[in-house]
């Protein structure tokens, strides 16, 4: 919050949860903020990703801009969980470094959480379940007895089920929230099942809308009406994996595959429905090798078809990608990152299989590698891979990660008048003396179905080939075949149109990312500027092959940092920075890579940029259990002993 | 594509007849002698008499000696990895119900490193024809033992002859849930014919297990079922249900357990049909699904379906 939520001195409550008779302040004047970051702590089972996500999508249905943030545990059942919103009138990039408004359901919730909130903030806490230390007078207490009141609010028979109900409307009633739309979205949530279950949410948030919150907490909030721009389109709400499904659909995806795996799964899910409505069909296939080869008979058959997967299932589809790019079969392929290598960190973040997309294939093996940097990049990279797999006839990575896959975000609603592709197969009779594999033209896939004038049918080969698709052991074809799958790529990159630098356009630093690491890069930019820093950043959706021209934007600046989530490597660098070096052979490209399986802070981009504290406008300090650098080295090392975090299947 | 999944109609080109000349496409490079090249000539034989739609042959395989067919053949295909065939052909199969997918390989990459595959391609009983030709051995690497070589069979990798149990690949078929379980040898070119003709017309996931002599690497090993070199080709008879007292005797293919009996007999066993069912097809469930999907929306557009969709997250 920009305005931050200290409670007047004169009847501040703070240090003690209770209730100032003096205060009949429910119909106090709502105090206007524009950006505030409430933070939900609670275990899995407690539902507390589904109020956030109400939370998310009201905003959304306001106009407002938010961002949410959200872990699980990979355990089936139970172990801490959270969510996070931030909902601002602005523009809202990066989750928040810090919480403005912690909800705290259990002791450790609270524990584990507390060093996240903004000194000022407010703690909202189960006070059936925790018991803070109120003599830190860092923060406002609210204590509400959450399971108490929900048993009592549900009559007893759902046990302490509608707590994240209970708290929505308390929530809904301190930031003053649009409650008719709240509750058009819980009837909508739980729409078709038993109308009890409605009900029973209704009683739930009524409970928590009426407690009497204002004998505690001498404010309420409101945010900033935005005035809609004219001609503005709605708000959309969604999470990156249901950006990305719905991308596809628009980009005239009909077909895929796939095998689950966290955080992959939603994506097939939702195609696996989705799909038959539109004519298509998706497949839960055998195993990943399956999975990839039924994609690629998709694509032969004339569907452009996507499968996709995390780190581990993207191993095991190699081979067959591979194939695709020798046989140049359009396809895509999704990657949703997590925490690597093998079953690594299912449920974590990390950007560490870029070089894997690149590189990841036996012999020289070129595929297209894009990477999304919001939920609403993941919608148009998607529409974007498909384009380019048609046009080059190529295998395409998506690269997402589960930060992006698991946060809402919402975002103006595309016009998919504008957008949707035709996935119709090309089966019109082709010319005499068509060559499949033409070393002067960029390679066109034809369906079977398609009559061949000339009566001579092309044949894809994995093997090396003649233009005709059969094998040839030729010295010569080989290399001239090799040139032609490589150069296609080469004039992709010609049409790439090079990013716009955010922030200074020369200057003494420029910050480099790519993925989701977008909305911390940018917002550290902006902090830097603010304090007097030259600095730019640049953020790359499409990553192999790079635009041309990066060299030019390079030139103005004397520091390239790049920063990403992943080791810096046996040389000192991160995954895109090594490829940048290589490409560029710029010494004065550097890396910033952490690998806590968390994403970036703004403060951690800027310390590990600049080397040095930078205290935000207000000086607040950062907590002491948070490195700021995630290498694995020095203190670090010594915080790692002892920290210990469940960590379950995959 | 709101309207149906199958392909836009090619415009009308007058259509000669398919004769083998037009099929035909690289000289095999199978080895003279090798079995291989009576399945290829009964392919030819089998799209000449069915007079398919040329442009609607689709001739796949993943790796090995007999993977080499597609070159072989000109028609649409695709040679692909090894042991992913089933997978690539089921994909093909699925969106375009309207072409003839057939799918040819060998023991190593239908009973080894594509047996997971076999089995799932079998139990979703996808529609192709799947033709296995069996030669006991790994015929492109230069011998080395397969997944039906028989116990004592001495190839580079068992010098001493192999020790692993065989798959029997009747046995693995059957209980895999393929709904169209064949055996054929080579050198009966007749009966082949019949049996791929047979697998074509059954609709599901049919597969016919070929004896396919590798006279480089494994010679006369089927010379016991080829009865020009004193063998005896058993063929099963099966129920005419003509209320006769030998009928009984015949077998009845649809009893599995009839079928599993079968392929219990000792090497070189019995040729022809052993197993098939007119179970529902992955096909036509899915099929089934898409349209009562697209009939609940109204059969909307593609952009309305979206556009409903964003409204909803609004």
């Amino acid at each position: 919050m920009n305005e931050t939520p200290v409670v007047p001195e004169s009847d501040a409550p703070t240090g003690a949860p209770t209730a100032n008779p003096a205060s009949g302040r429910a119909d106090l004047r709502p105090e206007n903020i524009n950006d505030a970051v409430i933070r939900l702590a609670g275990n899995s089972q407690d539902g507390i990703q589904s109020a956030g996500a109400f939370l998310a999508r009201l905003a959304g249905r306001s106009d407002q801009d938010v961002m949410t943030y959200m872990t699980i545990p990979s355990t089936i059942s139970g172990g801490p969980s959270l969510f996070q919103v931030r909902i601002g009138t602005g523009e809202v990039l990066s989750s928040g470094d810090e919480a403005d408004f912690l909800v705290a359901f259990y002791q450790h919730s609270y524990q584990d959480n507390i060093d996240f909130l903004k000194e000022g903030g407010v703690l909202l806490y189960d006070s059936d379940n925790v018991e803070p230390n109120l003599d830190d007078k860092r923060f406002v207490y609210v204590g509400v007895p959450i399971t108490g009141l929900t048993v009592e609010a549900l009559g007893g028979t759902a046990k302490d089920k509608g707590k994240n109900i209970f708290i929505l409307g308390l929530i809904a009633k301190i930031f003053s929230l649009d409650v008719e739309k709240l509750k058009r979205l819980i009837s909508e949530k739980f729409a078709g099942k038993d109308e009890s279950i409605v009900n029973t949410a209704m009683m739930a948030f009524q409970a928590g809308y009426a407690y009497p919150v204002g004998k505690i907490l001498s404010h309420h909030y409101q945010f900033e009406k935005v005035a809609r721009k004219p001609g503005a389109r709605a708000q959309i709400t969604m999470d990156g994996n249901q950006a990305i499904a719905y991308g596809l659909i628009a980009a005239g995806v009909r077909y895929g595959a796939g095998y689950p795996i966290t955080p992959w799964s939603s994506i097939m899910e939702i195609l696996r429905s989705e799909l038959p409505k539109y004519g298509g069909l998706f497949v839960q296939a055998e195993d990943e090798l399956g999975a990839v080869s039924l994609a690629l008979g998709f694509s032969f058959s004339g569907y452009l078809a996507v499968t996709g997967s995390a780190g581990p299932g993207i191993s095991l589809k190699t081979e067959a990608i591979g194939w695709a790019s020798m046989a140049e079969m359009p396809l895509i392929i999704c990657n949703i990152q997590r925490g690597g290598p093998s079953t690594g960190l299912p449920t974590n973040v990390e950007q560490s299989d870029l070089h894997q997309a690149i590189f990841g294939g036996h012999g020289d093996s070129p595929r297209v590698v894009l990477a999304a940097s919001t939920v609403e990049d993941c919608f148009y990279i998607a529409i974007e891979a498909a384009r380019i797999a048609r046009k080059y006839s190529t295998p395409v990575f998506i690269l997402s990660d589960t930060s992006l896959a698991t946060r809402i975000e919402a975002f103006d609603e595309p016009d998919l008048s504008k957008l949707m592709i035709d996935p119709k197969p090309d089966l019109t009779p082709r010319a005499s003396g068509f060559k499949p594999y033409d070393i002067e033209r960029i390679t066109q896939h034809v369906p079977p179905g398609a009559r061949m004038i000339d009566g001579k049918y092309p044949l894809v080969s994995g093997l090396e080939h003649d233009e005709m698709g059969h094998p040839t052991g030729s010295p010569k074809l080989h290399m001239a075949m090799t040139a032609k799958r490589r150069k296609k790529l080469q004039k992709l990159a010609e049409e790439i149109p090079v990013p716009e630098v955010y922030g200074d356009q020369k200057g003494d630093t420029l910050l480099v990312g790519w993925g989701s690491t977008y909305g911390p890069i940018h917002d550290a930019a902006k902090l830097a500027r603010e304090q007097g820093e030259k600095i730019g950043s640049l953020h790359l959706r499409h990553i192999h092959p790079l635009p041309n021209g990066l060299e030019k934007i390079f030139a103005k600046f004397k520091r390239i940092v790049v920063v990403e989530m992943n080791d810096q490597g046996v040389y000192g660098f991160g995954q895109l920075a090594t490829i940048l070096r290589a490409r560029y052979c710029e010494p004065k490209i550097e890396s910033v890579t952490k690998t806590d399986g968390l994403t970036f802070r703004v403060k951690e981009i800027l310390e590990g940029v600049f080397k040095r504290s930078f205290a935000d406008k207000k000086g607040r300090r950062d907590s002491p259990k948070r490195p700021l650098s995630g290498n694995g080295t020095g203190q670090d090392v010594d915080l790692a002993r002892a920290e210990v975090i469940p960590q379950g299947i995959g | 594509m709101s309207e149906t999944t199958t392909a836009t109609p090619p415009a009308e080109i007058p259509r000669e007849k398919l004769t083998k000349k037009a099929i035909t496409a690289d000289h095999p490079t199978w080895c003279p002698g090798c079995g291989d090249f009576a399945v290829l000539a009964s392919y030819y034989k089998v799209i000449e008499k069915r007079q398919l739609d040329h442009e609607k042959i689709v001739t796949l395989a993943g790796i090995g000696c007999s993977s080499r067919f597609p070159y072989f053949v000109n028609g649409f295909g695709a040679h692909f990895i090894h042991g992913r065939a089933v997978p690539l052909a089921s994909g093909i199969s699925l969106a375009r119900p309207d072409l003839n997918v057939f799918l040819f390989g060998g023991d190593g990459d239908g009973f080894s490193i594509g047996g997971n595959h076999l089995e799932h391609g079998a139990r979703k009983n996808i529609n192709l024809v799947y033709f296995i030709m069996d030669n006991f051995v790994y015929g492109l690497t230069k011998k080395q033992t397969s997944p039906t070589s028989p116990i004592g069979f001495k190839s580079k990798t068992d010098p001493t002859g192999a020790i692993d149990m065989p798959v029997n690949p009747m046995k693995k078929l059957i209980s895999a849930g393929a709904s169209f379980v064949a055996r054929t040898h080579a050198t009966q070119v007749n009966h082949m014919i019949q049996m791929i003709e047979r697998a074509m017309d059954h609709p599901g996931f049919s597969v016919i297990e070929c004896l396919s002599e590798c006279v480089e690497f494994f010679p006369d090993v089927f010379d016991p079922a080829d009865p020009r070199k004193g063998g005896s080709f058993e063929v099963i008879q099966e129920r005419k249900w003509d209320n006769t007292p030998e009928d009984e005797m015949r077998h009845d293919v649809t009893d599995e357990l009839a079928a599993y009996k079968l392929a219990q007999l000792p090497f070189p066993g019995v040729f022809g049909v052993f197993y098939q069912s007119d179970r529902p097809t992955k096909n036509a469930l899915e099929k089934k699904w898409i349209e009562s999907s697209r009939e609940k929306t109204g059969n909307a557009s593609d952009l309305e379906l979206l556009q409903k969709t964003f409204d909803r997250m609004k």
